[in-house]
């Protein structure tokens, strides 16, 4: 065993770490700050790497599978204990250089592009303390470590899409967030509890003991709940919420649109390429569960968990398109993207497997991130102006930023041989079209893929062709600006090297990855199934028809989308839509939404606020207008006690100076405070009852 | 082991009680450092304590037991097992906490606030060793007095009613469980909690009253049974609080002055969930286990409702006050539902998590509470959380520590709140998987309303009234920052309390 898989956990652990020491730094050292973040994202890069190789060796042992497992003790808990673990595996190690090496060009970019924000500090104080939680969830080898790392990974998502927190929109964005992504959680920790109730451990791995190994899984599987669903698939399906939340799914979409409140390298790095993937490698880490617990082979599984999977994808993957398709904002329409794409994953998880899905992040994360970076430099030299309207004709102000952007789009609309996109699109389009269960999530995958094309298309002809728009109002209002600016006043510039490295480093990693997972070279699956890739012309031969297909599909949607809006492109910045002009009705219902947030808003919120106010209004008048009445009884009963007491005292003596003394002392003693008084009766009552208890005890 | 060191323990807050009052210092100062050196020593102590109990026993530890009135069963019986442990940290160091920003409250009236200050704890911690009902009643009711005055006299509007709600309140919980005790006496012979466990099993305790009281008919022992029962659990549930009993605490802990809030809720409610661990639960297994069916749905409604209430309240203590009842209701909800014959891990987690949540729920509200007195000394009382807004720009620490315990108390993982509340979720869930699924809907409201309160306090513009609002001072940057840290210490590793309460809960889950 190599030496890293036992030390897996420095690599969460340094940039956590890091986030803790710069968390105590004073804000003035930022330098020292984004030394120690970018360092050990650095460390934690060159360690992801060795680990991936010594994944990489575990084949040429032969072993069937290239896991490596650490686990010990939490703390104790009745006869047993809690026990955390930490696990490395292919769909790890591939993650764990995905990420760290993502976030390594996103800290990079963001010395660049948060060089002149006063709190630089705190934002990489909380961009450490997020990749540390994202490489946890990565290394996990327990559903409650992995969990842990989730909720953390949540706040940090908070922490940062609310890091302008003085923009009242970004902090209802950042609750947002965390509250709709929390609904998931509730899901995913039912799931837990279930899981850990019927298995009794939270591992994944503990040879053979753990709750993805076949003993767990069978039992599960074998365990019928109501309504003819197995544990497992209850499990599952609680997981799914989960991850559904998290990788902004339909229902639970609307947060992710919101959180590009954030700075873009934020956008970029959570809500493009990581966190929201962590949804997807969730499903892909308990694929075993997924499948109702019996052992079928990757590619046919129609379990009701995965038929969920595949149906929720598929659902997202064209909803968001199509909300995508009518937004104005730059960073809207790749927020939109991602939902889609990661709908996508979804699809390819539900219908063709770990592989396929875990393909599609893999080659997603580098372009989105790409192209969101590249948003981000475009935003940085338009002076922090987002909408693509006031664009246009940045192809020659902007030549870098405009030929990495054209890769990442070339990459997502899904052009043919040279962009991962398509190969990682065309074998989920693939997997669906040999789904069994259905062929409505193949229709859906297809039509998607159109309107992605067409999308981005309208995209780069709206920001980087024609004329430049955004002369006339160089500083539309987006609140507080993201930095400001020194030197081309006025005038578009390219954006310095500290950002188009990472741009171009992206670009390339864009151009390369395809070729991992060919029909013909299929190298991630086999390496995530710890077997060994072979070159073998033929299968491309069988693949053909789904190319062909997807390549008409494509070349049809930016055709149109040239047709639309390159041919003529836009005279001014506040001319209508093309498609707004021709269907303004459909276009302004997908502008806004097509009203999911209104109608969230208009059931849920209310409801919540409505049983609030009724709560608020029960406590205060029912039950509290209960108590007063007790009270106020009290205070009867003690009234008609002292009037009792006046009529003997006044009774037993004559009229004279002895009954005035007593009658005013028995008066102020009753007076003297409703405590005391209160106090006095309970005692008098506590020795009668006293008595009466004892007496009868006694004389039983 | 043997020594006194429990009574010199319990004791030591009434000497200095008298000391501050009618001893050496004149000035209010003078007063209030030898308060807290008394506060600091007790919290010495107890940590003491803490470092020489034995992690391996399962039984009482530091026993105390001396002949008192023979006659009457009454004995001087003190000591402490896990549960006891963890309650004398809390009564130990929460007061320590809530002197230490105890110094604008008290102004003027040291030789009062601190020797009532001192006199709370005395009964905490006689209430949280004392074994026997006799002197365990005394102590208990001793706490109430001094809390009432604490807030009668120091409390701001709204004090006067707000105190007599809350002492009457107590009150009739106390009475119900005399009389409940006095009944116990005359069936099972005993005041002793210990000899006490078990009373009810198979239908024993109905048995002795019918035998002992033959007021009624044949069924009077089951009716008496419950009414003992009901009694015991009143006093209890009252204090926790239960809903519907539990009006008395957001007006309470609103009027009284945030340091003695912090004792309220971090320390004297713990009282009720200690009472239904060390007293109602042993005794009354068959009981619990029979009124489930009501017990249940109360403590969901508690854990449930006061988060919806908290959303719509406008003063930052009445939010803290009802989540400071939702908190607690997830303890409630654990010791209802593991009456019944779950499996025995789920039991052990739900009752560890019980004991684990009762101390982080006392650090983590004490310290909120400590930050709205740090609130109040900069805005002359305003918590009103429409007032505020974009307090991160000027007071970034202040934001920042207040923040880490706003998530602890959400239940983020890291800090202390979620250890417990997994646990006891596990335990329900093992037990009654509709009550865990209904009550998961409490952690989602829970941060909706503290998320709002982060919203409204920390984010926006500021509010040009709060300009020069300062940071943290270096005393409060101490205290706060302790406290966080214990948070996150709690968080990380949780077993450093586990390993006191682990050997007792698997002897009450199984069963002797």
């Amino acid at each position: 065993m190599h030496a890293i898989a036992t030390h897996i956990w420095l690599i969460p652990l340094l940039p956590l770490l890091a986030a803790g020491v710069v968390a105590l730094l004073p804000k003035r050292a930022s330098t020292a700050a984004i030394g120690l973040a970018t360092g050990s994202m650095g460390l934690a890069l060159v360690l992801s790497l060795a680990a991936f190789l010594a994944t990489l060796g575990g084949h040429a042992d032969g072993a069937a599978h290239a896991t490596h497992i650490g686990n010990f003790d939490w703390f104790r808990l009745g006869t047993g204990s809690v026990r955390l673990g930490f696990l490395l595996d292919p769909l790890g190690a591939v993650m764990l250089v995905m990420v760290s090496f993502v976030g390594l060009l996103i800290f990079i970019f963001s010395i660049g592009y948060m060089a002149h924000d006063p709190n630089r500090t705190r934002f990489f104080c909380f961009l450490a303390l997020f990749a540390s939680a994202m490489l946890g969830v990565v290394v996990a080898n327990s559903l409650l470590l992995l969990f842990a790392c989730w909720e953390v990974m949540g706040v940090a998502s908070y922490l940062l899409i609310g890091f302008w927190y003085h923009k009242p929109s970004a902090a209802v964005a950042a609750k947002k967030a965390f509250l709709v992504t929390r609904i998931g959680d509730i899901g995913l920790f039912l799931g837990m509890l279930w899981m850990y109730h019927a298995t009794g451990t939270l591992l994944f791995f503990d040879d053979g003991r753990g709750c993805l190994e076949a003993d767990a899984l069978t039992q599960l599987g074998g365990t019928a709940v109501r309504g003819g669903l197995t544990a497992a698939t209850g499990i599952a399906l609680l997981l799914l919420v989960g991850a559904i939340g998290k990788s902004g799914q339909v229902p639970l979409h609307v947060w992710l649109p919101d959180a590009m409140e954030g700075p873009t390298p934020v956008s970029a790095l959570i809500h493009a390429a990581t966190m929201v993937a962590a949804g997807v490698f969730l499903v892909a880490r308990v694929f075993p569960l997924m499948t109702g617990g019996v052992d079928t082979p990757v590619g046919e599984g129609t379990s009701v968990a995965l038929q969920a999977v595949a149906g929720v994808g598929a659902l997202t993957a064209v909803f968001a398109a199509c909300l995508a398709v009518a937004q104005q904002d730059i960073k809207r329409i790749l927020a939109y993207s991602t939902v889609s794409q990661l709908g996508y994953m979804f699809l390819g998880l539900g219908t063709g497997g770990v592989a396929v899905g875990m393909f599609h992040l893999i080659t997603h994360a580098f372009f989105k991130a790409l192209l969101f970076l590249g948003a981000g430099s475009v935003i940085h030299g338009c002076h922090e102006q987002q909408d693509i309207r006031w664009m246009g004709g940045l192809r020659r102000l902007m030549p870098v930023t405009y030929a990495t952007y054209a890769v990442g789009m070339m990459a997502l609309a899904g052009v043919p041989l040279f962009f991962s996109g398509f190969w990682s699109k065309d074998e989920i389009l693939h997997a669906a079209w040999s789904w069994a269960p259905s062929r409505w999530p193949f229709v859906l995958g297809v039509v998607g893929a159109f309107l992605t094309a067409f999308y981005m298309t309208r995209q780069m002809a709206e920001v980087f062709f024609g004329q430049y728009r955004g002369g006339v109002r160089p500083h539309v209002g987006h609140g507080i600006p993201e930095a400001t600016h020194g030197g081309t006043a006025g005038g578009v510039h390219e954006s310095p090297g500290v950002m188009t490295v990472p741009l171009v480093l992206l670009a390339g990693s864009t151009l390369v990855l395809g070729w991992l997972g060919t029909p013909a070279w299929p190298w991630f699956e086999a390496y995530l199934n710890g077997h060994s890739a072979h070159l073998d012309f033929g299968r491309l031969a069988a693949a053909w028809p789904m190319m062909l297909v997807s390549v008409v599909v494509v070349a049809l949607g930016i055709g149109t989308g040239w047709w639309v809006y390159g041919r003529r492109s836009r005279v001014g910045a506040t001319a209508p839509d093309p498609l707004e002009s021709q269907f303004p009705r459909i276009f302004r219902g997908l502008q806004a939404r097509l009203y999911v947030d209104e109608l969230y808003d208009a059931t849920v919120v209310r409801l919540h606020h409505v049983v609030s106010m009724v709560c608020g209004w029960m406590d205060e008048l029912v039950l509290g207008g209960l108590v007063t009445l007790v009270g106020l009884g009290s205070r009867l009963a003690a009234f008609s006690a002292r009037s009792l007491d006046e009529l003997l005292v006044n009774l037993g003596f004559d009229a004279g100076c002895a009954s005035t003394r007593w009658g005013g002392r028995g008066f102020s003693w009753l007076q003297n405070g409703s405590a005391q008084r209160y106090l006095g009766g309970l005692g008098l009552g506590l020795a009668t009852l006293a008595i009466l208890v004892l007496w009868g005890w006694r004389h039983g | 082991m043997t020594g006194h060191w429990i009574t010199l323990l319990t004791f030591l807050p009434l000497v200095g009680a008298l000391t501050v009052a009618w001893g050496g210092p004149r000035s209010g100062a003078a007063r209030r450092r030898v308060a807290l050196l008394v506060h600091a020593l007790v919290a010495m102590s107890a940590m003491g304590l803490a470092v020489a109990f034995d992690t391996s026993a399962t039984g009482m530890q530091f026993v105390e037991r001396l002949s008192w009135v023979p006659g009457l069963g009454v004995e001087y019986h003190v000591g402490v097992d896990g549960l006891g442990m963890v309650s004398v940290l809390i009564a130990a160091l929460i007061p320590l906490l809530a002197a230490v920003v105890s110094d604008r409250v008290a102004a003027g009236r040291e030789g009062v606030y601190y020797p009532l200050l001192l006199l709370l704890q005395f009964g905490l911690l006689g209430t949280f060793t004392a074994l026997n009902f006799f002197h365990w009643f005394l102590f208990w009711e001793l706490g109430l007095v001094p809390a009432y005055l604490l807030v009668r006299l120091f409390g701001g509007k709204g004090a006067g009613p707000a105190s007599f709600q809350f002492f009457v309140y107590t009150m009739v919980g106390s009475v119900a469980l005399l009389l409940a005790f006095l009944a116990l006496r005359a069936a099972g012979g005993s005041f002793d909690f210990l000899e006490l466990a078990g009373a009810d099993r198979g239908g024993a305790l109905g048995r002795a009253l019918a035998q002992r009281l033959p007021w009624g008919g044949p069924d009077a022992g089951n009716v008496l049974g419950w009414l003992v029962f009901g009694g015991v659990l009143l006093g209890f549930a009252v204090k926790v609080p239960l809903w519907p009993f539990h009006t008395w605490l957001p007006d309470t802990y609103t009027a009284a002055p945030s340091p003695v809030t912090m004792v309220l809720t971090g320390a004297m409610s713990k009282m009720g969930v200690y009472g239904l661990l060390r007293i109602a639960w042993p005794i009354f297994p068959e009981h619990f286990a029979a009124a489930q069916g009501v017990l249940v749905p109360l403590a969901l409604a508690t854990v449930i409702l006061p988060t919806f209430t908290a959303f719509v309240q406008r003063d930052l203590k009445r939010v803290l006050a009802y989540s400071s009842i939702n908190h607690l209701g997830y303890c409630l909800l654990a010791v209802f539902v593991v009456g019944t014959p779950g499996s025995e891990a789920g039991t052990a987690a739900a009752l560890n998590g019980v004991v684990l949540q009762m101390l982080n729920h006392a650090l983590t509200a004490a310290t909120l509470f400590g930050f709205v007195e740090v609130l109040e000394r900069r805005t002359g009382g305003v918590r009103d959380l429409e007032a505020f807004g974009g307090l991160r720009r000027a007071a970034p620490v202040f934001c920042g520590l207040m923040g880490i315990s706003v998530f602890a108390s959400v239940g983020l993982p890291g800090l202390n709140g979620f250890v417990s509340e997994f646990l006891i979720f596990r335990g329900i869930f093992a037990a009654a998987p509709w009550a865990a699924a209904v009550a998961s809907l409490g952690l989602l409201t829970t941060a909706v309303f503290l998320l709002k309160v982060m919203q409204r306090l920390f984010h926006g513009e500021l509010s040009v009234a709060w300009v020069g609002f300062p940071d943290l001072t270096m005393r409060e940057r101490v205290w706060t920052g302790a406290a966080v840290a214990g948070m996150l210490v709690l968080g990380v590793y949780p077993d450093l309390v586990l390993q006191w309460t682990n050997p007792l809960v698997l002897r009450l889950a199984g069963g002797n």
